[in-house]
Formats: structure tokens, sequence, C-alpha cells
């Protein structure tokens, strides 16, 4: 039986949300973010491609999308950070019966705009947009998209044909931008009536037309709400910006080892900034070099600088999938990501220093970040003040007197095993961060081997 | 009893527990005897059939020890005393 553990969260702490392939973890720390505490499985055994935090009205609540090949995908939420989850009667997402098809998959939970929280969207598979506007209670599909005369002509890409990403316009406008793979790029400007194509300059290197109107792989795209008309795209193959809401796309691929890829995640405040994680190729997707390297470009896509201290620089085969790189909204922003092989990486200042969060878990797939309350009010202490080493120490504490972590740790205690599994987890720690040769990465390892979950320990134990 | 599902583990959620559940009708079909099903336990619907009403592709059907896969699917025809067993397909990775 899986051991389920959860967090406390309080206003001002910055709580991590990652799915995998094999269910959602939970992960909460305070503004230093050096240290995590890790709740979950939740959803043990299913893929858990899309989570959501949402608190715009007023009480936060987490949305998950947990998929199982035997009992299909249902859409969950929960009000107290994974204690407990929703888990319907009757499926939320489903196709009306005369559209003939059945719901594969949830690939997005995206909240609408700020001023409509009861807005929700859901991208799906096959690929489709469903929206809510009470607050998640009740969901229909957005036919005008449903409908377009093209849909029947888009083709499944190496994921399935699934709509996966949403943006909402942050200006008020009627307009949605939303990217399917492979359908390519289709934004509404009368609130989801009427759709159209907006791939011009997009490259579809598959296809022996190059720039078909529609038919384009798009992996994701980001879009800053300072700058609603300037959007980012992560092509499968191609790097591109537009400046005028996607009605025409310039590649500015300018310096990254390949333009293939699939994550990118935009600065929360500054909408010159954009981070990507370069993968070298569609045949053979891990990263160029065997270098774990993200992106950075501050100069909105002119030129990218690699981000590589603390990250593995060799041995490190690894892909980071389109909705598994994510940034928090503090000052300075913490950018965060997961890999096929288990691990994720957090940086606390912008993407110059990054450490290992958690590791030895299922493939991840999705990794979304968040600021409990308002986070303009939330303070970040400054590496190596007192202040960071208090906020340290307070992280600390709080998981040495946790109720029930206490509790265990007692039972352990009693039974005098709590050596032995200190040897163990010591000596696991050791042996991923010897094959990635990295000093760096066997800290962060160890500090965070103290928090993994105990079923992905055993997983790996087999 | 004229038919009795056999509910796995993860269904009995939504069967408040129950690893059997019997009906005094008799049914002629196992999509009739689903019917039941979900009429006294809603939330067993949507996890085994979906929206066009196919039994999911990882999900069997058994009645006795033949899968109605081979025998007429969701119109298999039921004998009195039926069991019906839902069981999750060996799949995934």
């Amino acid at each position: 039986m899986v051991d389920v553990r959860h967090v406390s969260v309080k206003e001002g702490d910055v709580v991590l949300l990652v799915g995998t392939m094999k269910g959602a973890f939970v992960l909460r720390s305070n503004a230093a973010r050096a240290k995590w505490d890790v709740g979950g499985p939740y959803f043990p055994g299913h893929a858990v491609y899309a989570l959501a935090f949402d608190q715009r009205s007023g009480r936060p609540r987490l949305w998950a999308a947990p998929g199982s090949d035997h009992w299909g995908a249902q859409l969950c939420s929960s009000d107290d950070f994974g204690r407990h989850w929703t888990n319907p009667v009757a499926a939320l997402i489903r196709f009306p019966e005369d559209t003939g098809a059945s719901l594969k998959r949830i690939w997005q939970i995206r909240p609408g705009p700020a001023d409509e929280p009861d807005t929700l969207y859901a991208g799906v598979e096959p690929a489709a947009l469903f929206e809510s506007h009470d607050g998640g209670e009740t969901w229909s599909l957005v036919r005008g998209l449903w409908n377009h005369p093209q849909r029947e002509r888009w083709q499944p890409g190496g994921g399935g044909l699934c709509l996966h990403t949403i943006l909402p316009d942050p200006a008020g406008r009627a307009r949605i931008t939303v990217a399917v793979s492979t359908g390519g790029v289709y934004r509404t400007d009368d609130g989801g009536h009427s759709w159209q194509p907006r791939n011009h300059g997009v490259r579809a290197d598959f296809l022996p037309d190059k720039h078909p109107e529609f038919g384009q792989c798009v992996h994701k795209i980001v879009q800053h709400p300072a700058h609603p008309d300037r959007l980012f795209l992560q092509n499968h193959w191609g790097l591109y910006r537009s400046d005028n809401g996607g009605d025409s796309w310039k590649d500015i691929a300018n310096g990254v080892p390949s333009d293939f890829g699939f994550a990118m995640v935009g600065h929360p405040h500054d909408p010159e900034t954009v981070y990507i994680v370069p993968i070298e190729s569609d045949e053979f997707r891990c990263t160029p070099d065997a270098k774990l390297r993200v992106f950075r470009t501050r100069d909105g896509g002119a030129s990218w600088e690699a981000l590589t201290d603390g990250l593995p620089q060799e041995h490190a085969l690894e892909t980071v999938l389109r909705d598994a790189l994510t940034a928090d909204p503090l000052n300075p922003a913490g950018v965060y990501f997961g890999t096929r092989s288990g691990e994720v990486w957090g940086s606390a200042d912008g993407g110059h220093h990054w450490k290992s969060v958690l590791a030895g878990l299922p493939p991840v797939v999705c990794v979304r970040a968040a600021v409990v309350g308002d986070a303009s009010k939330v303070r970040v202490p400054k590496p190596g003040t007192v202040a960071a080493r208090a906020s340290r120490a307070t992280t600390s504490r709080a998981r040495r007197t946790s109720g029930k972590a206490r509790a265990k740790a007692s039972r352990a205690k009693a039974r005098g095993t709590t050596p032995k599994r200190k040897a163990r987890t010591a000596k696991k720690s050791r042996g991923p961060a010897k094959s990635r040769a990295s000093a760096a990465r066997s800290s962060a390892a160890r500090s965070s081997a103290k928090s993994r979950p105990r079923g992905a320990r055993a997983k790996k134990r087999k | 009893m004229a038919v009795t599902f056999l509910v796995p583990g993860y269904l009995r959620e939504f069967t408040a527990g129950a690893s059997r559940v019997a009906f005094e009708e008799s049914p002629p079909s196992v999509r009739d005897a689903l019917v039941l099903l979900w009429t006294r336990h809603p939330g067993v619907r949507d996890r085994v059939v979906t929206e066009t009403g196919e039994t999911r592709p990882h999900v069997n059907v058994f009645v006795g020890d033949e899968s109605i896969r081979w025998t007429g699917g969701l119109d298999t025809p039921l004998a009195p005393g039926s069991e019906i067993a839902i069981v999750p397909a060996v799949s995934g990775g």
C-alpha cells in the first residue's frame, strides 16, 4: 500500500505541483525555496498530465487531471493542498453524445482571466477545448473550435492529438489562443464562436509544404500579461516570436544548440525573458551534447544564454516535456523543471543557480509553481543572510514537528530502525550523483532524499 | 440472485465498498445488466464505459469465465444466475 504524505501550507508559502506518469506530488517551501516538504503520491498509478493552482476566488484550490489506462480521465480538485480530493461520480469533462468522441486525456487545466474567477478552461485529447463558467462545477465543449472545418485534418503527434496550450487574453478582449499538436495555433477574437489558424511563418518540417496554413506541431506558447500581443512559441523544430498576437511569427533561434524542444516558460515579471530546454532532435529526443541546460533569453529572443550552474553537464541525456517547465511569481523568480528521468530541478534566483529538488520519481510530465496568497507581499531573504538561514531552519523545524512525521520518527526510533534507514538513504543518494559526476547534484540529492516520498523509494529499490 | 457483479477494488469506492453487487432482476444482456449496476451505483459508469457507451479498451467484462469480447460484446445474452466480472486488463507500464 502506498504511504501518502501531506504538506502543511500557509500563506506566503511556495507550492510546487508535480505531475508524473504514476501520480502527483505537492511540494511546499517558504520564500527562500531552499528546502522542500513533499506531499503525495496522489492518484498513485495515474498519469497526471495537467495540474493547476487557482486562488482567484479567495481560497487556494488545486486542480488535477489523473488519467488511467483502465478507468479513463477525471478532473479532481482539492481545497486543502491534497489531503482530500474530489472524485466526481460522473466525469466532469465529457464529449457530447452527438460528437461521437470520447475523452482520452486531459492535457491542460487553465484558470481564466483574473476578473473572471469562475472561468476555467481545459485542453484535451482528442484535441478540443472545454470551458467552465461556474468554477469548474460544469463544463461544456467549445463548439466553435470543435466544428472548425480544418479539425478533421489535424493529425496526432507522438503524444496523441491534443490541445495542450490555452492562453486567455489578459487584456480583457474576447480572445483566446490555443495550440494543438498537430494542428497549430488557433485564435478566437469573439469568445470562442469562430477560430482562425495563426501559423504564418511557423515551419512544418514534416510536411511537403513547409509553411501550410495549419497542421504545424506547436509544442508550447507563452504570453506575458504585460505584453498580451507578444507570444513566444516552441515548435517541433523552430523557436518563434509574434508581436501581433500570432498574426505572424518570426524565427528567434539565435544561438541555441537546437531549435527543437518541448518546454517553454516566460519570466513572471520581465516580458523579455523566456526559458527553454532544447532537445537535440525529433529522432533523438534528449538534451544536446548530453548536457542538461536551460536556455534563457533576456532580450525577447535576440540572444540566448545557457544556464548550467548546478546542472549535470555530462552523461545527461534528459528530456523535459512541454508542461514540465514553470516559474513562480516571487522576486527573484523561482524556475523549475522536471525530467522524464524523474528528477525535479529548481532555481531560486531566476536560473543562475540550480539544485535538485526531488529525485527518484516516475517520469515527470507537468510542473506548476505558485505562491499562496499575495506574492507581492512575500519578502525573499537574500541567500546567506540571517533571514535566509532562519527561513531554512523554520522549514526544517516544521518538517521535524509535523504531526505524522513526528509520530513516524518516534515509531522508527522505538524499532531501532532509524540508523539503518539513514544509511540506506545516503547510499542511494550517492549512486546517481556519481554517475553524473556532479558534486553539486550529489549534495542536492542528499538533502532532497530526506523528503523523498516513500513510494518512490520503494519503487527504486526494486 | 438473477445476476451478480464482481467489482474490482478500484471501483468499490463507488459501490459503498461492496465487492459483489447482486440484482433480483433477470436482464437479457450484459448491456441491460450494466444499466442496473450504474443506476444503483452511478460512479461506476464513466469508469467502465466511454461517452459513446463502449467498454473502455483496457477494461474486460467476463460472463462466467468468458470475455464478452468473444460472445457479442455488450449484447452478450445472460442466463439467470449469471456472474459478471469487471476486471482491469493486464496493461500499462
